[in-house]
């Protein structure tokens, strides 16, 4: 069964046209390698929309993000008021802002599905593990991304939230103060910081973004896409090498599985973008409505949504080790709760992929672990008090028991047979 | 499926925490609405005139206020705009920072965005909760906002407010409000505190009428905060509407080339 779009379907002057193309750029051969010939199994579900929603807001923030660089201005005094001139003057300056603010959410939540997606169905193990790494990156990549873009701004929870978070490098022995003024280029934040974060949010980082993208989608058709099942479709060919339980990623997986998913995923994501843009405060925060001022610190300042999760951990560090102190520890455990899951390919011992076959205890420390997220990122929202820190504290050790105790438990569970073949359930 | 339950109920979880400040004041509610131009013109007209003179709204425009408000620009200029502004020139006032500074120990706030900040329903409680208070340096303080650098502009709209007690009826331990057994119908009452009163015959407006004029003025912050808003919900119905029937056909042309695969 071959579906790829025979050249006969085409005008004369069109197959013209690509052979001399062809002869001198591997067009033809670059779209089949990686569309109409690329074989993904059959089995995809659900959970397979969000890689291409990703790539759809990576897109979306780029588009934005150009338009929205045209009207703004990066500098203490014009940055703020330069945020309103596009919410009011420019024409439809406010639509293209809450694309990008809404995008940014949007990456995130499609991005963390992505990665839930992965782990369920054993993604990251062999022969996936550098997909798996350079997924990481960009994991790591969007994260300062956002994270530089916050500040842009200059709301004081803009700036507040950069000096927290740039005050945790001073918690570093020895070189901690020193790498502090380094990251900010001044003393306090300021606007040579703002102009700094702007370089990289508009230039550095979205260009390591694409580039580790682009990365991520060769990884994957060199290797091939997993499936619910976990099975390798490349064990089973026909004759003419074609995976008996592939099918062409165009147009089975572009037209009839990915588009419907993407318009679904646009009306949830306009509905948010004209109806609730700030998300009460989980989007655009309050203290965000009024300009960057160093003497005003507000009341609460946490970080957006998508990083209270690590956050949470951060402040569950509550005492000194070592001779080092609290915070110092907290950065510890916040890296190490972002890096650890590069690690998975080399955890899990399980004989099978897919959580469909996995036994009981990595259903439920699966389980665990991603309710341990969702408290933690509650957590991470509100002011600290005892009883939120020894819960955080709690859910952090969960958190990491994911992941250390995999090894043992993947080992000594008891798995299901997987099945040579896929399933269509 | 139970694990998918749980995550559900923990992602709505922070939906919980979200909440105002808090507050011994009670909090009236406000209920914007945009669409209310009387509303808006009014809010447009006490706000020139009873708070421009300190606070500006210097990220919006005249122009703008005035054709979202359906203000004709003639009637707006000779009405709204005092000094020798352009018609698209920001709604900046003539208070210097610096010295307003020194006037009242803080500079008052820009209040584009007011609204946002503090929410409409902080504002409209604010304007509302001065009180009279001889302590302090212009003789008013702020049951919302207590000890605020700011006079009391209200005074002669809104009269004398001072701090009183008010016979309240009495709340029984399951809540409801305790009945006289003796006669019917009778309400027990109990005197409590904390209350602000307005001195009678010491205001041009009634009470209602205040809360009105209050309301008019948040409403109108309310817009101001964002001009956009209508625009941004009049939009939304039709991006919606154009993505569902999107969405049908990119369905049912997704259909057909699913019947291929088996």
């Amino acid at each position: 069964m071959d579906q790829s779009p025979s050249p006969s379907r085409f005008p004369a002057m069109w197959t013209t046209f690509m052979s001399w193309v062809d002869r001198r750029f591997p067009a033809t051969e670059t779209f089949e390698y990686h569309m109409s010939k690329y074989y993904a199994p059959k089995n995809f579900n659900f959970w397979y929309y969000f890689g291409v929603i990703a790539t759809v807001v990576l897109v979306l923030q780029l588009v934005t993000g150009i338009w929205l660089t045209m009207s703004y201005v990066p500098s203490g005094d014009g940055a703020f008021a330069s945020v309103e001139y596009i919410m009011r003057d420019v024409q439809f300056g406010w639509l293209l802002r809450y694309l990008h603010t809404t995008g940014a959410s949007a990456f995130f939540v499609v991005v963390y599905l992505h990665m839930f997606r992965g782990l369920m169905y054993g993604s990251y193990r062999e022969p996936r593990e550098l997909l798996w790494l350079i997924g990481m990156a960009i994991f790591i990549a969007m994260m300062a991304e956002g994270f530089f873009g916050y500040l842009l701004p200059w709301g004081n929870m803009s700036y507040w939230a950069a000096q927290v978070i740039v005050s945790l490098f001073g918690a570093i022995p020895i070189i901690g103060g020193d790498l502090m003024e380094w990251i900010r280029g001044d003393f306090l934040i300021s606007e040579v910081t703002l102009n700094r974060f702007f370089a990289l949010h508009v230039v550095a980082l979205p260009l390591v973004l694409v580039m580790l993208v682009f990365v991520h989608i060769v990884a994957l058709h060199h290797v091939g896409s997993n499936n619910p099942d976990g099975v390798e479709i490349k064990k089973n060919k026909n004759a003419e090498g074609i995976p008996l339980d592939g099918i062409p990623f165009h147009p089975y997986y572009t037209i009839g599985h990915d588009l419907p998913g993407i318009v679904l995923f646009l009306i949830a994501f306009c509905a948010i973008v004209f109806y609730l843009p700030e998300m009460g405060g989980y989007f655009i925060e309050g203290p965000n409505f009024e300009p960057a001022n160093p003497l005003k610190t507000p009341e609460h300042i946490a970080p957006v949504w998508y990083y209270t999760p690590f956050y949470a951990m951060l402040r569950a560090a509550t005492f000194p080790l070592f001779g080092l102190d609290a915070k110092f520890w907290g950065l510890v455990v916040m890296a190490g709760a972002i890096v650890v899951p590069a690690m998975l390919p080399w955890l899990d011992h399980s004989p099978v992929k897919s959580i469909r076959y996995k036994g009981m205890i990595s259903k439920t420390m699966l389980a665990i672990f991603i309710i341990s997220f969702f408290i933690l990122g509650y957590l991470g929202t509100i002011p600290p008090s005892p009883g939120a820190t020894a819960l955080a504290q709690v859910c952090t050790v969960l958190y990491f028991a994911y992941f250390v105790l995999m090894p043992w438990y993947t080992r000594v569970e008891k798995t299901k047979p997987a099945p040579e073949r896929v399933t269509m359930r | 499926m139970k694990y998918w339950r749980c995550l559900w109920v923990l992602l709505f979880l922070p939906a919980l925490s979200y909440g105002s400040e808090e507050t011994n004041w009670k909090m009236d509610p406000f209920h914007p609405n945009i669409q209310d131009m009387p509303s808006l013109q009014r809010g447009a007209r006490l706000f020139v005139n009873y708070c421009m003179g300190c606070h500006s709204l210097r990220f919006a425009r005249y122009e703008r206020t005035a054709d979202d408000l359906e203000i004709p620009h003639d009637i707006f200029m000779a009405n709204l705009v005092f000094n020798d502004q352009k018609i698209g020139s920001l709604m900046e006032n003539a208070m210097p920072i610096e010295r307003s500074k020194a006037w009242f120990g803080a500079a008052p706030p820009d209040l584009t965005l007011v609204a946002k900040l503090r929410g409409g329903t902080w504002v409209y409680n604010y304007l509302r909760a001065f009180y009279t208070d001889d302590t302090r340096p212009f003789g008013v303080n702020n049951m919302v906002f207590p000890n605020v650098a700011m006079p009391d502009p209200f005074l002669q709209l809104q009269g004398t407010p001072v701090l009183g007690c008010r016979q309240v009826p009495k709340i029984a331990p399951n809540g409801g409000e305790m009945r006289d057994p003796l006669v019917a119908g009778r309400t027990i009452t109990e005197e409590k505190c904390g209350f602000i009163n307005v001195v009678e015959g010491s205001g041009q407006l009634t009470t209602t009428e205040f809360d009105q004029a209050a309301y008019d003025i948040v409403n109108f912050l309310y817009y101001v905060a964002e001009p956009a808003r209508i625009e941004r919900e009049r939009l939304g119905i039709y991006v919606l509407l154009f993505l569902v029937v999107l969405y049908v056909f990119t369905a049912l042309l997704g259909r057909e080339y699913n019947k291929e695969v088996h």
